[in-house]
């Protein structure tokens, strides 16, 4: 038996709380008598006839802790004890009725919060603060919002490395952290993938086409656009290499990303080597896979079937004639860049003067006080009616990406609009690139059976979507014709 | 809740087995800020989410904002001084007159908040000036007072410059007896007067005969008996009285009932066993605390004053060490910034008013009894005496959500001062600049009021906010000297303006 007598200077606690603790720590088997209490004349008397040494210094204002306790159980009972003065407020009758936090800090401060990660999506010159609140109070940030200056996002960056956290973005549109997603993500089934993400659909096409051949994915960590680029030098990607790599239920790790400055993805690729988790990279620089054959590299890499991606075939045939172009309106901006790279692989460099075109309507020009095109199709879809009536557009390329924080149906919108497009225009040709999971909450096969009805070939993998889009305009040479 | 500022600062050495604060090896909580949609996308998903209902900062603030919180010590600071405020452990001491515990020379007069001259002196600023020239005999008639001091016959300085604090207009002269109380985890000391109790009293700007009686009876019996009591007793810890006083329903600035309880418990039997002071003598003093609810008040400004000194100087932190008002500018100072003073125009208290006096009648904010905000109690403690908000028509839940709109600006939660009613959890303390500027909650003052005019006293109590400037204009100075952060500087960046 070992006896803990300790003196605390002016901590004062109301007697209720002080006789809990005494119970629970006397409750405890290796706990001979313990007293916690003020050091009132009583109180030292008390201590006095339980056989305790009595401290000569302790006086009605400083608390008296007393403990005699077996065996190695001292650092045990400590911890109990600080934890039981310290004990959690337990939800007020009030709780209802408190207002919300008006800022991350504030809100990571409530008690019994909990929070491990912050979710922003403030206007970007606004983040810096609320996104230093996280980092102080031990959150890991994601940063949905674009616009955050690139010294603020090196800065925030820096501060959550000397605090072993990560800053995912800014422009960083898709999370999925422990199952749940964050931002736009789509809903996968649990697997041995991890994902490194500076693209946000380019994680969510990796994920689906993952998905579809039955392998799911542990965590995606997305970076944001500049991540990779000379100034921000992959800070974040770095940090979430390492951490996926001590992840224990990740088993391959795919870093995904629009084209790296090239001495940042030489770091990167370096940092890899290091790492004992194999790492497949998808970064759609010339030359590289592109989305779809880089999920089946990582499928290949888990010794996985690669099976046949998910396509829904219209029953029509449309037959646009010759010199017609085809005209891609995208609100993946991976996806688009993909579709454009594709284009010039098969086409040759002068798509434009031919009439070809690809549009992001997730980028700046088109979200500048308006929402993402994922959740708000206004634009999109008077792109589609204007195209139809343009005599000079051949075929009509779209995406549509599923997932949780899109729009809840984007079917209801956009199939009617194809099927409006294609009764003025029979010789119109209608491709859908679909990024989702059957699980989604707008449910993919729903969706695509939507699409497909309005008359549109649809397709889970872009690239297959664009090659066979391709394959109806000409060319200096077509690509197969099912990609 | 030993160390409540490090709940809020996370262990800087990441732990290799839990990366990323264990991120990925627990289910996710996710605080969100912004676009509802991702809100409402986690709720769906079943993930815990704590919601902020955030707002667009002034415009022209986010530079400053950006500079503050992107240095890198900025954090950290802020830690130190708020755990340097809140482990503070004041003790009264000692009662002794001005001129020996400060070197109050003849002539010389303290006042509330920052500094002033007569020429904009308000109306219950120049009463209790003109009440202590009488008291210490530099004039025959109040009309010959003011001419003196009109005449800047005497030197004013703000009680903040020598770690005093005063109620309301404050006003020290060197013949007055301080409570002398020192802080025994950081080593300093603070001073503050006797409480003269209420209604007509100098402190309100009244100088009749009976004012000026009172205050020689304090001087010559309550002073020298509180001194041998004091003594008697051996260093009182307030700290330990104001933490029972808070769980008995004060806040500590408008009601002070238990605590002074408390106090006279302490005092009485020391104050007996003191064979210096006569029999008739004690009896009077304990009379007279005894028949004054606020007597503990001053008591409690000067451990206030000494906790929020406690957290000076601390480079970098944004934590604010005083808020005073002397019935024309209300400042603040802030603990990175030294001593310098953030002024704006002091507000009128929205209140209760005594017998006839109104609205009209009352003087704007005045005396540095907010040093009780600034550590955590008053207006911070509503939650703990929710009496205090009929002042202002306010209901229970009114004072519930006065407190809890005070963590939205705090850096702490206080380790010892614990609210019943909150599930004993800590009042809200420490005022942070850059919380008050992002979401324009200003701090809660309790306060009594003062009339306009000079002589009238005290014509009611309630509530008061500070002019919003100064917390900008604080947030411009500690920008100015902010670190920037790593290699990368701050300027000419867009940041955030408009």
């Amino acid at each position: 038996m070992t006896d803990w007598v300790e003196v605390r200077r002016g901590a004062y606690h109301d007697s209720v709380t002080l006789m809990r603790a005494s119970r629970a720590l006397s409750e405890r088997p290796d706990v001979a008598a313990a007293m916690v209490a003020m050091g009132t004349a009583l109180n030292l008397d008390l201590l006095a006839r339980m056989g305790f040494d009595v401290p000569s210094d302790a006086g009605p204002d400083d608390l008296l802790i007393a403990v005699r306790v077996g065996g190695d159980g001292l650092d045990d009972v400590k911890a109990t004890l600080d934890g039981l003065l310290r004990e959690a407020p337990r939800a007020t009758v009030t709780e209802a009725e408190v207002a919300a936090a008006r800022t991350v800090g504030a809100a990571a401060a409530r008690p019994g919060s909990g929070a491990t990660v912050a979710l922003l999506s403030v206007p970007g010159p606004h983040v810096f603060p609320e996104a230093m609140d996280a980092l102080d109070a031990g959150l890991n940030v994601m940063v949905f919002s674009d616009h955050v200056p690139l010294d603020q996002e090196i800065a925030l960056k820096e501060a959550a490395a000397r605090r072993g956290l990560i800053v995912m973005g800014p422009d960083c549109g898709t999370a999925v952290i422990g199952g749940a997603g964050l931002g736009f993500a789509n809903a996968v089934r649990p697997g041995p993938v991890g994902v490194v993400a500076a693209s946000g659909t380019g994680a969510q096409q990796l994920m689906c086409l993952l998905d579809a051949a039955g392998v799911g994915v542990s965590h995606v960590l997305g970076v944001g656009g500049r991540d990779l680029s000379p100034e921000v030098s992959g800070r974040s990607a770095l940090a979430a290499l390492a951490a996926l790599d001590a992840d224990p239920g990740t088993e391959l790790i795919v870093l995904v990303s629009k084209p790296p400055a090239p001495q940042v993805a030489d770091l990167v690729r370096e940092a890899a080597r290091r790492l004992d988790t194999p790492v497949v990279f998808a970064l759609a620089t010339t030359g590289e896979d592109d989305l779809t054959a880089a999920a089946e590299r990582a499928l290949r890499a888990l010794r996985r079937a690669v099976p046949a991606w998910p396509r829904w075939t219209a029953s029509r045939r449309p037959a646009p004639a010759a010199g017609r172009a085809l005209r891609g309106l995208f609100a993946g901006g991976t996806l688009r860049d993909e579709a454009e790279t594709i284009a010039l692989a098969a086409l040759g460099r002068d798509l434009d003067a031919r009439g070809h075109r690809f549009t992001d309507f997730g980028a700046d020009a088109y979200t500048r006080g308006r929402a993402h095109p994922m959740i708000d199709p206004t634009l999109r879809l008077a792109a589609v009616r204007a195209e139809a009536a343009d005599p000079g557009c051949g075929v009509l390329l779209l995406d549509v990406v599923l997932g949780h924080g899109a729009e809840p149906d984007p079917a209801a919108s956009l199939a009617p609009a194809i099927a409006d497009a294609v009764d003025d225009r029979p010789d119109l040709a209608v491709v859908v690139s679909l990024c989702g999971t059957p699980a989604d909450p707008q449910d993919r096969d729903r969706q695509a059976a939507a699409l497909c009805g309005a008359g549109a070939d649809v397709f889970a993998s872009n690239a297959q979507a664009v090659r066979h889009a391709l394959s109806m305009v000409d060319g200096p040479r077509r690509e197969e014709s099912t990609g | 809740m030993t160390d409540p500022a490090s709940d809020r600062v996370p262990d800087h050495a990441p732990d290799r087995a839990h990366r990323l604060g264990g991120l990925l090896a627990r289910d996710p909580v996710v605080v969100a800020a912004g676009a509802e949609v991702f809100a409402d996308a986690l709720a769906a998903q079943a993930v815990p989410v704590v919601p902020v209902d955030w707002r667009p900062p002034p415009a022209g603030t986010g530079t400053a904002l950006a500079a503050v919180l992107g240095d890198p010590g900025h954090a950290d600071a802020n830690a130190r001084a708020v755990r340097r405020m809140v482990t503070a452990r004041p003790h009264l001491v000692d009662v002794r007159p001005a001129r020996e515990v400060l070197g109050l020379d003849t002539g010389t007069f303290l006042h509330a908040g920052p500094p002033l001259d007569w020429e904009r002196a308000s109306g219950p600023m120049r009463g209790a000036l003109v009440g202590a020239m009488l008291l210490e005999g530099l004039a025959e008639t109040p009309l010959g007072a003011e001419h003196a001091l009109e005449r800047g016959a005497a030197t004013l300085e703000p009680c903040h410059r020598h770690a005093t604090v005063g109620p309301m207009a404050g006003v020290v002269g060197p013949s007055m007896w301080m409570l002398v109380v020192e802080d025994a985890e950081h080593g300093g000391t603070a001073y503050c007067s006797l409480n003269e109790g209420l209604g007509k009293v100098l402190r309100y700007g009244a100088y009749g005969p009976e004012v000026i009686d009172r205050l020689t009876w304090m001087g010559e019996v309550l002073g020298p008996a509180l001194a041998a009591a004091v003594r008697a007793h051996g260093p009182l810890d307030l700290m330990a009285i104001i933490a029972r006083a808070v769980q008995m329903g004060d806040e500590l600035h408008n009601r002070n009932r238990a605590a002074t309880s408390l106090l006279l418990r302490e005092l009485a039997p020391a104050l007996l066993a003191a064979e210096e002071v006569p029999r008739d003598r004690a009896a009077a003093a304990l009379r007279f605390a005894a028949g004054n609810d606020h007597f503990f008040l001053n008591a409690g400004m000067a451990a206030a004053k000494a906790c929020a000194d406690a957290a000076r100087n601390v480079p970098g932190s944004s934590l604010v060490v005083a808020m005073a008002r002397n019935g024309t500018d209300f400042g603040v100072q802030v603990s990175g910034t030294g001593d310098r003073w953030f002024t704006g125009p002091a507000n009128v208290p929205d209140g209760l008013y005594l017998g006839g006096y109104g609205p009209g009648d009352a003087n704007p904010d005045i005396g540095d009894s907010a040093i009780t905000e600034t550590v955590g109690m008053g207006g911070f403690a509503l939650a703990a005496a929710p009496a205090i908000v009929r002042f202002v028509g306010g209901e229970v839940a009114d004072a519930l959500a006065a407190t809890h709109r005070m963590y939205e600006i705090t850096l702490a939660e206080h380790p010892v001062l614990q609210v019943p009613s909150l599930s004993f959890r800590g009042t809200p303390v420490g005022v942070d600049v850059t919380r008050v500027v992002r979401t324009g909650i200003l701090p809660v003052i309790d306060t009594g009021i003062a009339g306009r005019e000079p002589g009238t006293g005290q014509v009611g109590a309630g509530l008061v906010e500070p002019p919003p400037n100064v917390f900008a204009d604080a947030l411009d100075a500690l920008a100015a000297s902010a670190r920037p952060p790593g290699r990368q500087g701050f300027a000419g960046s867009p940041t955030g303006r408009g």
